[in-house]
């Protein structure tokens, strides 16, 4: 069967709800999978991936490094909307760097992070076969 | 057509496993399939026995055992969400060493492979939650 | 191929509706379910961008959720169709991909 593409729209904040986590463990399910996975940070999705996240003194599982792995799972299209970002008083640099290795470069380190206005992210939603909201 | 349907919440604080429900209902009223009903996060906790609505409510546990019975609709829990939440089928409740199991006949608890597969296998995937 | 969004937060208590706005093509529909109903009341404060938005988008609301609410369809801004469960159905197959924006 051929492969479909999945877009995980991410628009929670991580720690005060399960919801960032229990994507991430789908996200990092449906790798195996093979099929075109792309995951999109939205609103207050952009959160889950600040850099030093730190959960010591809540008791919870940091989960954020866990993005970090995403490239080894050949998950490597994260989109987050600059608007998004922007309302928040962010930019790239305030989210963790995510990387994945190009088998079709030499393995090259590449950015997976791509930072995209809300009509590139329109236009990738219209893309998609199967659309999954946490 | 071929649905999949995810339901994200559990009964009764949210709207979310009701409007599933009446979705999957009319789904099939109009002649379509449905291949699962996933639920995930709290909504793992649609699939328990346990639950004694007053007799003026409706009992959203029975309600989806009976249409996935007479429709022969499977009924997924994902097995991560319900560890966490206390929803164990009575192998679960024996490997984890539990005085007793809680989920609802016409339930199945499954890994989160069978979300994926569902939105392989449907043509439409819709997902209901908070 | 079009997209159908489906919005269940009412536009007084989350960004959903905002960012369903922002981010639908113009090919795209919206069907508002829940208490994503609350915006299809005309008057409110959320009534200017609805109104814009049907100028772009075919929006559904879904009867039941309205009726629960005490919505009267009256009070509904003019151009919004309601749809039934059966409705909501024929729309889910008449669009190709579904968004919820949770």
């Amino acid at each position: 069967m051929a492969s479909k593409r999945f877009l995980y729209i991410n628009r929670k904040a991580p720690h005060g709800t399960v919801y960032a986590l229990e994507s991430l463990e789908v996200v990092l399910i449906g790798a195996a999978f093979e099929q075109d996975v792309s995951l999109a940070f939205i609103d207050d999705g952009v959160y889950q991936l600040m850099r030093n996240q730190d959960t010591t003194a809540i008791g919870s599982k940091n989960f954020s490094p866990t993005y970090k792995a995403l490239g080894d799972y050949d998950v490597s299209k994260i989109y987050v909307e600059q608007e998004s970002l922007e309302t928040r008083g962010l930019s790239k640099d305030d989210l963790m760097p995510l990387t994945y290795e190009d088998e079709d470069d030499d393995w090259a380190e590449k950015d997976s992070i791509h930072i995209v206005s809300g009509a590139e992210l329109a236009e990738i939603i219209e893309q998609q076969d199967v659309i999954l909201n946490f | 057509m071929k649905f999949g349907i995810l339901v994200n919440e559990g009964p009764y604080t949210h709207q979310a496993s009701d409007s599933a429900y009446y979705f999957a209902a009319a789904a099939l009223r109009a002649g379509h399939e449905i291949v699962r009903v996933f639920f995930y996060h709290d909504g793992v906790n649609n699939g328990t026995r346990l639950g004694v609505p007053p007799q003026d409510d409706r009992n959203i546990s029975a309600r989806w055992a009976e249409l996935a019975k007479d429709n022969d609709v499977e009924l997924i829990l994902c097995v991560a969400a319900a560890q966490r939440r206390g929803m164990l089928d009575a192998d679960e409740a024996r490997r984890a060493g539990k005085d007793a199991d809680n989920m609802a006949p016409g339930f199945q608890i499954s890994g989160l492979g069978q979300l994926i597969d569902a939105g392989i296998q449907a043509d439409r995937l819709i997902v209901f939650g908070d | 191929m079009p997209v159908l969004h489906i919005v269940n937060k009412s536009p007084y208590d989350r960004n959903s509706l905002d960012t369903c706005l922002r981010l639908a093509r113009a090919d795209a529909a919206i069907l508002l379910i829940e208490d994503g109903i609350y915006a299809a009341q005309k008057n409110a404060a959320a009534s200017d961008k609805v109104q814009h938005a049907l100028g772009k988008h075919p929006i559904y609301a879904l009867q039941p959720d309205l009726q629960a609410r005490g919505i009267n369809p009256d009070n509904m801004i003019e151009g919004i169709s309601l749809v039934d469960y059966d409705g909501f159905v024929k729309l889910t197959t008449e669009y190709d991909k579904l968004q919820s924006w949770l």
